[in-house]
């Protein structure tokens, strides 16, 4: 049983039921202010900008881009870990926290999972604008075809890339629509416009609230929560075999895989961080998103920011311990010195020592410290990205091949579209659901909030 | 348009948008077609609007799934020419002389196409050698800048008009008595020769007058002065056990570096326990002022100044004549203080090797070459690796006599000018002064085959043939005779150069015999040539026709040499030996000295407008597509100057700085051949001219050009500028990709530098069954010993493999497309470093990395152990680069044919008939790499199997393999246990490239041994 002497409270302000559902439905009822549509215009230029390198890059070819025989693989790839990275953040913390029962996930679930979902959306562009024959995506998926059959390189990881990402993608997706389905019923029930009943009267699958539907709804969730778990672990698996299977030194490597997924689950814990404070101020959701919750989300990062450190450590520990000259000097010559030691120290400053701060609680307290620091975590998960491609390949076995890279426009303006197409998936997701999971919350509304608890 | 009328006819997508009316750009618009149609048939019905709708969705859909290659079609011959097959190539025996460097080659035409160029077997010359110029010559019969037609003041013009003209002209000068004057590249055709000497009788006043754009007249001036001989001697590499060059390139430019190369390789692998006994590793000594292919495999390379080169060259005669008994040159204190060299013990061990030794100098002051020569009579070289007795032809040109030619021309005396194969206004040194005379003549007509800087001067241009679309015939050297045939009809409306002047001389009929049709004048006069002057030398034809068809066949007519073994008196007395040889002790100049060299890929520059050329990177600095100003580290330093500073030369021209080690520290040098004006879209502007700064200076024997010079300056403009560098790592970082040994060492250990081998070998371990291979398992070795990293393999593998030219900007980017590299290591100190070549290509490893991370499965290697590419499968996810260790893979950035950013030869309908049928052009988005020729193999194993019988060893031969003129690569299969790769395989010298990384390639590399006994005391 929760005990909130104990644990403290998770909904404060004494709020009711019908106060929740007033609070959390407020912007979807009422007209989108002027910031929303301010930030709504960034984001679409945004979309425009990179609509335009990516028109470059399939109309002219990935020589648009900064890469070179060298160096095949850059921002596109970074980009694309990076945002899987993010998008693990949503699905762990609410899969993770739903099995281990962890009752403060119900403020901050869906708004991580809407979160994954855009992430992975954004993520999935690069693998496929990265290719030279784009229009020849086709080619990697498994199918009996009639030329030949053609079957794809079951051995290749970046194919097990394109199944664990699509399956990623449609579990979290499911699991986050699931999830939504009673709040769609209260929004339905709440709306005056026909239109919005229509729709959200269709979204809810006509949820009435009856005891067997919640019984469903519970059994439903614990399933794919349970389902969805393993993905988590094996899609950035998947992801890190990219470079774990490669002969390529700093790449070849068997910690990778622990070390990308707990890589991904803290830059999406950073980012989940970084959206939850934004919400919560600009939703005025400070009942809901408490200080208690800020506070959890620190904990967890700092201790994994020491797995991170760890992680780091033992990589820079087994290149001089290997005794692989290459291996030496990519990590010695060619990260922590070197041309892109800004990337490395970048990382090891934002991954592995700024989050020690979490250690104080006034630091935890302390919203806008913790902000500051959520961005430091999204950064130094880039630096990371950066560090592992740019370094490994620039430099690699033969000097004669040794080059540099730089990205261009194109690539940059690629990584603002995606950025721009994230930004607009959570103003969309601000304005048309419900950020917090109304019925979730109600749900534990009565054992986890004083008043409550004294009644 | 009706509607229903498109609706009829349109049977591709490129036909319907012919009948839609919109342009044929694959790239169409879906809704702008529907537009167009809507506007032009107002009284369209719905239906009609959703059928276009329809359409153009389709078109476009169609467009974007990759139904995008237009249809060609293949015509059957109704008539098939015999020697025509389709998908067989001929190969044609011809000859290769650009008035500079000779080869003997065999062209590979496909359906009537000269598309390669291979080196001939036959010839004892060129010994099947070729260099990257040679190679590269086929594209240049593809240039659309070449004149199609005769031309009058730039206008175009019938042939009639001007043969009529100009013989009006030639016998109004003649009447008149003034001069006339042939300007020519040096000619080694002797019927060439003859039609010269029949124009002269028909035209007395005419005067022949030979110009070498580099010139080489100071040798054969130095030999006219010292043996009575107005030639360039024979040399013989291979029997000498020491050579000493003075900044003579013979292994990249100077002569006849084919041979040259051939002779020194046969000379650098050591003495080897399971091979075959050779003749031992030479010993070479460069002394050089800039670092040039050949000082980069010397075993000691001393860097010095130009104008250290005739103390030290004086000092070493001065030590030789000691010991031989004679009185040394006289030399007064003050002088010899110039020199910081020491020659050392090299006098010594040059006595001690007498008639094994070999001193060269690639100046061009016939001071030096004089005092050169002496030393080589003193230490025995004539007879021995010298042969003055069968000179070489390459070059002819007296420089006094240009410069005679443009005073005379300035003077009046001159009226006539007929130019063929030079470019004076380019590349002679006073370039104004020559253009001002030569619009003093009354009648000037250029042979050139290009609008080149002295064809667009001159009243007439006759463009000559492409070589491959000429007869001739060639004396490269005295007893040694090819020929050259046509392997193309005439693309142009041009003219043999030969058949014009024989056009004038009236010698079109009577003197070649009745000319058929089809059939050249010149072709028989050739022929005529032949049977009167050679076919008397043999005894084993009886008839001249089957003698002419086998010298046809083979190329070369090679009668047994004669020994000539005159012997060689110096003509000089000492005295007057003393007094013009004290004058190379020039008095030590202010500021920096200059060196001018001649670059591996550009030459002269008359091939400068050949893509292939101008993205070959430099052998040593790995700079393509521009010159630059090469200075020392120490200058650099002391200067503040980094690579790509720009710098004000001589108030001239500004060009970047390249900081080249092994530079000597007080001169800087510049490769000439470029700064072309009018070579043609490629070259023009490319790079600086730099025959600019060659000084006309006054010897003995007249004007002498020289390449090298005092007091140049140079200040920065401040403005840096990019290069386009394949290599931008210099050294190997303590790596052992290029593994090498002393030869000390090796006579104690074969192993030497190879120790790692010996670990791998213990380490190899695998936890799966190696692989069996039934049947072929292909294998290339390199002899890295041999290996001279002249690049001859990058332009062949380019030819053979349709690899695109990408330009300087994607070079920048580092994104050259060659399959084949050469790598090119400094060791670690930049003052005087150690040089390592190592040609890379595809390891076609047995473990390749690049297979198994392929998500569409596009790479697979073959069951005779080729790593093949798919390039319909691949999607360019380029994983497969990334995880190759070698990084041989090459990507297609960009459409690099078919469009206008790259507009080389294969934006052409006329470049692109040199493409090999036998090779897919890649599309963009696919990456590419070497297959082992594989196409070469498949034709190879068919050729055996229709003759019902094995391939032999050494049958195959990859382009790279065929190119090279070192023969320092054996390709063969691995199965067979007496093919020589895999005899090389099992040499200790033997050894993978990153074979701890288990790829099992099947490229070997033998290990470069260099010679390091000292120099020796005697």
């Amino acid at each position: 049983m929760y005990d909130t002497r104990i644990r403290g409270e998770l909904v404060e302000g004494g709020v009711t039921y019908s106060d929740i559902t007033r609070d959390i439905l407020a912007p979807i009822e009422q007209p989108a202010p002027a910031w929303w549509y301010a930030a709504m215009s960034v984001s679409l230029c945004a979309i425009a900008f990179g609509g335009w390198a990516g028109y470059m890059t399939i109309s002219r070819g990935i020589g648009t881009w900064g890469l070179n025989n060298t160096q095949a693989w850059g921002w596109d790839i970074i980009n694309f870990i990076w945002w899987i990275g993010i998008g693990h953040a949503g699905t762990a913390f609410s899969i993770f926290l739903l099995i281990l029962r962890q009752k403060w996930r119900t403020s901050i679930n869906r708004a991580a999972e809407a979160m994954t979902v855009a992430a992975v959306m954004c993520a999935g562009i690069f693998p496929l604008i990265h290719m030279g024959r784009p229009w020849m995506a086709f080619y990697v998926i498994p199918y009996p075809n009639t030329r030949g059959p053609l079957w794809v390189n079951f051995n290749s990881p970046l194919f097990w890339d394109v199944i664990a990402i699509s399956t990623y993608l449609t579990a979290s997706a499911t699991f986050w629509y699931v999830g939504m389905i009673p709040d769609f019923a209260t929004v339905r029930d709440k709306t005056n416009s026909k239109v919005k009943k229509l729709i959200y009267g269709i979204l809810s699958f006509g949820w009435v609230g009856s005891a067997k539907g919640w019984l469903r709804f519970e059994a439903l969730s614990m399933i794919l929560g349970g389902l969805t778990a393993p993905l988590v672990i094996s899609v950035h698996s998947i992801v890190s075999m990219d470079f774990a299977t490669s002969v390529i030194p700093g790449w070849h490597t068997t910690i990778f895989p622990p070390y990308f997924v707990v890589g991904a689950i803290f830059s999406g814990f950073g980012m989940v961080l970084t959206l939850m404070i934004i919400i919560r101020n600009i939703y005025n959701y400070h009942h809901y998103v408490t200080d208690g919750h800020i506070d959890a989300i620190a904990r967890i990062l700092v201790f994994i920011s020491l797995i991170m450190g760890s992680a780091y450590a033992t990589e820079i520990f087994i290149a001089s311990y290997s005794g692989s000259e290459y291996e030496y000097f990519t990590f010695y010559n060619n990260r922590i010195t070197g041309d892109h030691m800004i990337g490395f120290w970048g990382m090891i400053l934002c991954n592995a020592v700024i989050p020690q701060l979490f250690w104080f609680k006034a630091v935890r307290r302390n919203t806008a410290l913790v902000f500051i620091i959520s961005l430091f975590v999204n950064l130094g998960m880039w630096f990371e990205r950066f560090t592992i491609i740019v370094t490994s390949l620039s430099k690699d076995y033969m000097p004669s091949n040794w080059t540099d890279y730089s990205p261009t426009l194109v690539e940059i303006g690629l990584y603002v579209g995606t950025l721009g197409i994230f930004t607009t998936c959570i103003l969309l997701f601000f304005k048309n659901i419900p950020m917090i999971a109304i019925s979730e919350v109600k749900g534990i509304l009565k054992h986890t909030s004083i008043k409550n608890a004294k009644n | 348009m009706s509607t229903n009328e498109y609706k009829k006819h349109w049977g591709s997508i490129e036909e319907f948008e012919v009948v839609a009316g919109v342009n044929t750009q694959t790239e169409i618009n879906a809704s702008d077609n529907s537009r167009k149609i809507t506007k032009e048939n107002e009284s369209i019905s719905r239906r009609d609007f959703l059928k276009a709708s329809g359409f153009s969705l389709v078109a476009a859909s169609l467009t974007l799934s990759g139904c995008k290659n237009a249809i060609n079609k293949a015509i059957p011959y109704l008539i098939k020419p015999e020697s025509i097959t389709p998908g067989v190539s001929t190969f044609y025996a011809s000859t290769f002389f650009d008035g500079h460097d000779y080869c003997s080659i065999l062209v590979k035409t496909t359906e009537g196409r000269p598309i390669k160029i291979e080196g001939n077997t036959l010839s004892r010359v060129s010994t099947g050698g070729t260099n990257a110029k040679v190679q590269a010559s086929v594209l240049s019969l593809y240039d659309d800048f070449r004149i199609k037609s005769p031309l009058k003041a730039k206008q175009k013009t019938t042939w009639d008009t001007v043969d009529a003209e100009i013989i009006s002209k030639l016998e109004e000068l003649t009447k008149k008595g003034n001069k006339i004057v042939i300007l020519t590249s040096s000619i080694i055709s002797p019927s060439t020769k003859n039609v010269f000497k029949d124009f002269l009788k028909k035209y007395p006043t005419t005067e022949v007058i030979s110009y070498d754009a580099i010139s080489s007249s100071g040798m054969i001036e130095a030999n006219k002065m010292t043996f009575g001989k107005e030639v360039l001697p024979t040399y013989k590499f291979n029997r000498a056990d020491l050579i000493v060059s003075f900044g003579a390139d013979f292994l990249g430019t100077w002569i006849a570096p084919i041979e040259f190369t051939k002779q020194y390789a046969s000379r650098r692998t050591p003495r080897s326990k399971t091979g075959k006994a050779n003749a031992g590793i030479s010993k070479h000594v460069q002394f050089e002022s800039t670092l040039s292919l050949t000082g980069s495999n010397a075993d000691y390379r001393i860097p010095i100044n130009p104008s250290e080169e005739g103390p030290v060259l004086l000092e070493i005669y001065n030590k030789l004549a000691t010991r031989a008994g004679k009185k040394p040159v006289a030399v007064s204190d003050s002088k010899v203080a110039n020199s910081q060299i020491d020659a050392g013990t090299l006098p010594d061990e040059l006595w001690a090797k007498k008639g094994r030794a070999l001193v060269v100098s690639g100046s061009n002051d016939v001071h030096i070459q004089i005092l050169v020569n002496k030393i080589n009579s003193l230490i025995g070289s004539y007879g021995a690796t010298i042969d003055l007795g069968n000179p070489t032809y390459y070059r002819q040109g007296i420089d006094g006599k240009m410069a005679e030619l443009i005073e005379r021309l300035e003077k009046g005396e001159v009226k006539g000018m007929i130019l063929y194969h030079v470019n004076p206004a380019y590349d002679y040194p006073q370039a104004d002064r020559f253009i001002n005379a030569l619009a003093k003549t009354t009648l000037s007509v250029s042979f050139s085959e290009t609008m080149d800087e002295t064809a667009s001067l001159v009243n007439y241009i006759c463009p000559d043939n492409h070589f491959l679309e000429s007869w001739n015939d060639a004396e490269p050297r005295k007893g040694s005779f090819s020929l050259g045939q046509p392997t193309i009809g005439k693309l142009f409306d041009t003219r043999q150069a030969q058949e014009s002047l024989l056009k004038w001389t009236g010698l079109t009929g009577s003197q070649g015999g009745e000319a058929t049709e089809g059939e050249s004048a010149y072709y028989l006069y050739i022929k005529k040539y032949w049977e009167k002057a050679l076919y008397p030398l043999q005894s084993g034809h009886h008839s001249f026709a089957s003698f002419w068809t086998a010298a046809l066949q083979n190329g070369v007519y090679e009668p047994p040499a004669a020994h000539s073994k005159s012997p060689h008196t110096f003509l000089l007395s000492d005295h007057e030996f003393s007094k013009t040889v004290s004058s190379v002790l020039s008095e030590k100049t202010e500021g920096f000295e200059y060196s001018l060299y001649e670059s591996i890929g550009i030459g002269t520059g008359r091939h400068a407008n050949n893509p292939w050329l101008q993205e070959l990177p430099d052998p040593v600095s790995k700079v393509c597509w521009d010159n630059y100003l090469a200075v020392s580290y120490g200058t650099a330093k002391k200067l503040n100057l980094k690579l790509g500073d720009n710098v004000k030369i001589n108030d001239l021209f500004e060009l970047p700085v390249l900081i080249q080690p092994g530079q000597s520290d007080h001169t800087v040098s510049i490769a000439l051949g470029y700064g072309r004006t009018h070579a043609g879209k490629v070259a023009d502007h490319v790079g600086k001219n730099a025959y600019k700064l060659v000084s006309l200076q006054k010897r003995k024997n007249g004007i002498q050009r020289i390449y090298s010079g005092g007091g140049i300056t140079f200040k920065p403009t401040g403005r840096n500028y990019i290069f386009a560098l394949t290599q931008t790592h210099h050294t190997m970082e303590g790596r052992n990709h290029v593994r090498r040994g002393r030869l000390s060492e090796y006579a104690k250990n074969p192993y030497t530098g190879n120790e790692q081998r010996i670990e791998d070998l213990k380490h190899k371990v695998s936890l799966y069954k190696a692989r069996v291979f039934e049947g072929h398992h292909w294998g290339l070795a390199v002899d890295l010993s041999r290996c001279t990293g002249c690049s001859a393999c990058v332009i062949a593998c380019t030819a053979e493999n349709n690899v695109p030219v990408v330009g300087r900007d994607e070079v920048r980017q580092k994104r050259i497309m060659h399959w084949l590299r050469v790598d090119r290591y400094y060791s670690e100190q930049p003052v005087r470093p150690e040089v390592y070549f190592q040609p890379v290509m595809c390891m076609q490893c047995n473990h390749a990395p690049c297979e198994n991370v392929c998500p569409v499965g596009a790479t697979q290697n073959s069951k005779e152990g080729l790593n093949e590419m798919a390039y319909n499968r691949c999607v360019g996810t380029r994983y497969c680069m990334n995880n190759c260790p070698y990084h041989v893979r090459r990507f297609n950035w960009l459409a690099y044919s078919n469009n206008n950013k790259f507009d080389y030869n294969t934006n052409s309908e006329l470049g692109k008939m040199v493409l090999n049928p036998d090779v897919v052009v890649r599309s963009r988005g696919v990456v590419e790499k070497c297959t082992f020729c594989v196409q070469r193999i498949q034709e190879s194993k068919l050729v055996a199997k229709t003759e019902n019988r094995e391939l032999l060893d050494g049958e195959i031969k990859t382009a790279c393999v065929q190119a090279c003129p070192a023969g320092a690569m054996v390709f063969g299969d691995l199965n067979k246990k007496d093919s020589a790769v895999s005899k090389a395989f099992l040499d200790e010298r033997n050894y993978f490239l990153l074979e701890e990384l288990h790829t099992v390639p099947a490229v070997g590399y033998l290990t470069k041994i260099k010679n390091d006994e000292p120099l020796a005391k005697s």
